[in-house]
């Protein structure tokens, strides 16, 4: 190996060194962010208790019911129900919070970088290839700087779920909002509209159903980093198939992971794109 | 009065459009601009003013440069070089603050596509315009439902506009541009999306409208026959430059160029000529003269029948010569023999003459909206309008060539 004509280019090294300088100097910096996750998702995990459990089925499933009517319900109904009686709801709540803090945090983060890249071609340019970055990186790799910055448990489990879940909001965003027809833009300039009132009158509103879309993905690859973020220590149903998949427990890991399932097509038939229905349209 | 004024304007698409201008200096055209550079040139050097309450269309070909040049006028496209005056102020200086306020004032659009906003209802695609300018809510909703029911779509105003047909859709376009209440109405290709009786029925409202509301309209179009049924003037448009402006009947009887005339020749000339084009003077006289002075008039000017008018010039009817004579003799007060006769308007189509005249064994009197007698038409003046019209046995010249 040392007869290679090119010595190796040391980018692990750099890496090393880049996150070494960032914990040296912004220490405080991420641990306010860690601590910050860290009490959203308790305050969340805290609510979901004091709920208790029956509340949280009901108001569970009367969104359901909202959004798609009284097949997807009698599914959450079911859903919940069971995961409460294989007694894995206390960790369900958990990874509950920990998807919900990332789909929050993604949107917030992703929905303006979106909106940035539908409007502007150089950022979209500069964007894209992040986001291929993001999404083909293996997810395990990001959990090594999120140690680093934000200590283990719930914070580097969400940083690394943010970091894989984002993409699609942005693209989508991003997306809808290149695809509002060219004409109503025509139509929103020549009555004079602003930027801001193009922007929320005319091109967010046609541009929601593909950013629903994209919102929708974000929560589905949430949910599938669960049980990666739980090698970091977040706890949930995710350190429960761990446990069963280090310990062979197959008892374990098929509930644990039934679980997952359950609350996996819950919130993707409830966050799934519907259209309007007073335009009567399916 | 002068509402909209271009002067020079014109617009070339590419990466160094001022080459493209030298260019156009040295007097080369569209196509060979495109051959030696990438510029491609979309309106080149357009010069024509717009007055108040008029019917302005623009036609030609796609292409042509007309949905180009009807951009450049609110500046959705920012011309390369010319003025464009509204009112007297020229909007290409303007910054964008002030180019907001008077597309929000002075002039709103209806487009081809409809491009009504699909998340909005009817009412709330109606208001748009005045919800961008920050108008009272309620004022604006009372605006809109006025507009809606001036196109006739009162009853619609919770519909979304996927529910509506074509036609409907493009009223609640023409409800949005007038809820605005502008002066001046830009109309890209507003009907051409249309099957052809709805395209009808929304020329002949839009001609209702217009008589109402008398706003300044540009009208851009690819149908000649859409152009002359709607058009106060017309300005026709080819590779950029508009090669003619003139009333419909200039472009049909005097055609500037080939182009022109290549394109108005199948045009049914009957549905564009009125009786107005076509009469000539018609002998008269007033009811209180004797029968005697009538046979006098008829037979100095060689007929065989003179319209009576009252002194107003109002139309009484028609006095024939046997009569005349006859009254002469016997002393009957010309009023008694005045035969009565149907009139035709100075604006009737040659098309709705043919019935009229194929009854009538004396020319048809022509008569304005007050009834007075403006002229007459003969059967001959038809025929020869039709047929004997010497730019349109040119154009067939040029097509035997």
């Amino acid at each position: 190996m040392n007869e290679t004509f090119l010595p190796k280019i040391p980018i692990g090294h750099w890496a090393d060194l880049l996150i070494q300088f960032i914990t040296d100097h912004f220490e405080g910096f991420f641990g306010y962010i860690a601590s910050g996750i860290q009490s959203f998702v308790d305050s969340l995990v805290w609510i979901f208790a004091l709920m208790t459990p029956i509340v949280f089925i009901l108001i569970c499933v009367a969104i359901a019911f909202w959004r798609r009517g009284i097949g997807v319900a009698l599914f959450t109904l079911i859903g919940l129900v069971l995961i409460y009686d294989l007694g894995y709801w206390a960790h369900a709540m958990q990874t509950f919070a920990l998807v919900l803090t990332s789909v929050v945090l993604s949107i917030l983060i992703g929905f303006p970088l979106g909106i940035l890249a539908g409007i502007n071609k150089t950022f979209h340019r500069i964007m894209t290839p992040i986001l291929d970055f993001m999404q083909t990186m293996p997810s395990f790799v990001y959990l090594i700087p999120a140690i680093f910055l934000f200590g283990t448990g719930m914070p580097p489990g969400v940083v690394a779920t943010i970091v894989f879940a984002m993409p699609p909001t942005i693209r989508m965003t991003g997306l809808g909002i290149r695809q509002v027809p060219s004409d109503l833009i025509e139509a929103s300039d020549a009555f004079g509209s602003t930027t801001w009132q193009k922007l929320f009158k005319v091109q967010i509103p046609i541009a929601a159903p593909t950013v629903m879309a994209g919102v929708n993905q974000s929560i589905m690859l949430s949910l599938s980093m669960v049980v990666v973020a739980s090698l970091v220590g977040a706890p949930g149903l995710g350190a429960d198939v761990y446990l069963a998949v280090t310990s062979l427990r197959t008892d374990i890991g098929v509930e644990a992971g039934l679980a997952i399932v359950i609350i996996a097509i819950m919130l993707d038939r409830i966050s799934q794109n519907t259209r309007n229905k007073k335009t009567g349209e399916s | 009065m002068k509402k909209l004024e271009v002067k020079q304007a014109t617009k070339i698409f590419g990466k160094s459009p001022k080459r493209g201008l030298e260019l156009l200096k040295k007097g080369l055209s569209k196509q060979a601009i495109k051959e030696k550079t990438d510029l491609n040139v979309g309106v080149a050097g357009a010069t024509f003013n717009v007055e108040s309450n008029e019917i302005f269309v623009i036609m030609g070909l796609s292409g042509s440069g007309k949905s180009t040049l009807v951009r450049l006028l609110n500046r959705l496209i920012n011309p390369t070089s010319g003025t464009i005056l509204i009112d007297g102020e020229d909007i290409t200086r303007m910054n964008a603050e002030q180019l907001r306020t008077v597309r929000r004032k002075k002039i709103s659009m209806v487009f081809q596509g409809f491009a009504l906003f699909p998340h909005r209802t009817v009412l709330d695609n109606t208001l748009f315009g005045l919800e961008i300018q920050g108008v009272d809510k309620e004022e604006r909703k009372e605006r809109a439902r006025q507009a809606l029911i001036r196109v006739g779509l009162k009853g619609y105003e919770d519909s979304f506009p996927d529910q509506l047909s074509g036609g409907m859709q493009q009223r609640v376009g023409l409800a949005r541009a007038l809820a605005s209440d502008t002066d001046i109405l830009l109309m890209d290709e507003a009907f051409s999306a249309l099957d052809p009786l709805i395209r009808k029925e929304m020329q002949d409202q839009l001609l209702d409208l217009q008589s109402d509301m008398q706003k300044t309209i540009v009208f851009i179009t690819h149908d000649l026959d859409e152009a002359l049924r709607i058009g106060d003037r017309i300005a026709l448009m080819k590779d950029g430059q508009i090669v003619q402006i003139g009333s419909p009947e200039d472009i049909l009887m005097n055609p500037a160029n080939e182009y022109v005339e290549h394109f108005v020749e199948d045009v049914d000339l009957s549905k564009v000529i009125t009786a107005g084009h076509i009469m000539t003077r018609a002998e008269a006289m007033t009811c209180d003269r004797g029968a005697r002075v009538a046979l006098q008039l008829m037979n100095d000017n060689g007929i065989s029948s003179i319209f009576a008018v009252d002194r107003n010039k109002k139309l009484l009817g028609v006095v024939d010569a046997d009569d005349a004579a006859a009254a002469s003799k016997s002393g009957t007060p010309l009023r008694e023999i005045v035969q009565e006769v149907k009139p035709v308007q100075v604006d009737t189509h040659l098309s709705d003459l043919f019935e009229d005249i194929s009854k009538s064994t004396i020319p048809l009197a022509v008569v304005d909206e007050q009834g007075r007698l403006r002229g007459l038409v003969r059967r001959a003046a038809i025929i020869h309008a039709l047929a004997g019209n010497t730019a349109f046995t040119k154009a067939e010249e040029v097509q035997n060539v």
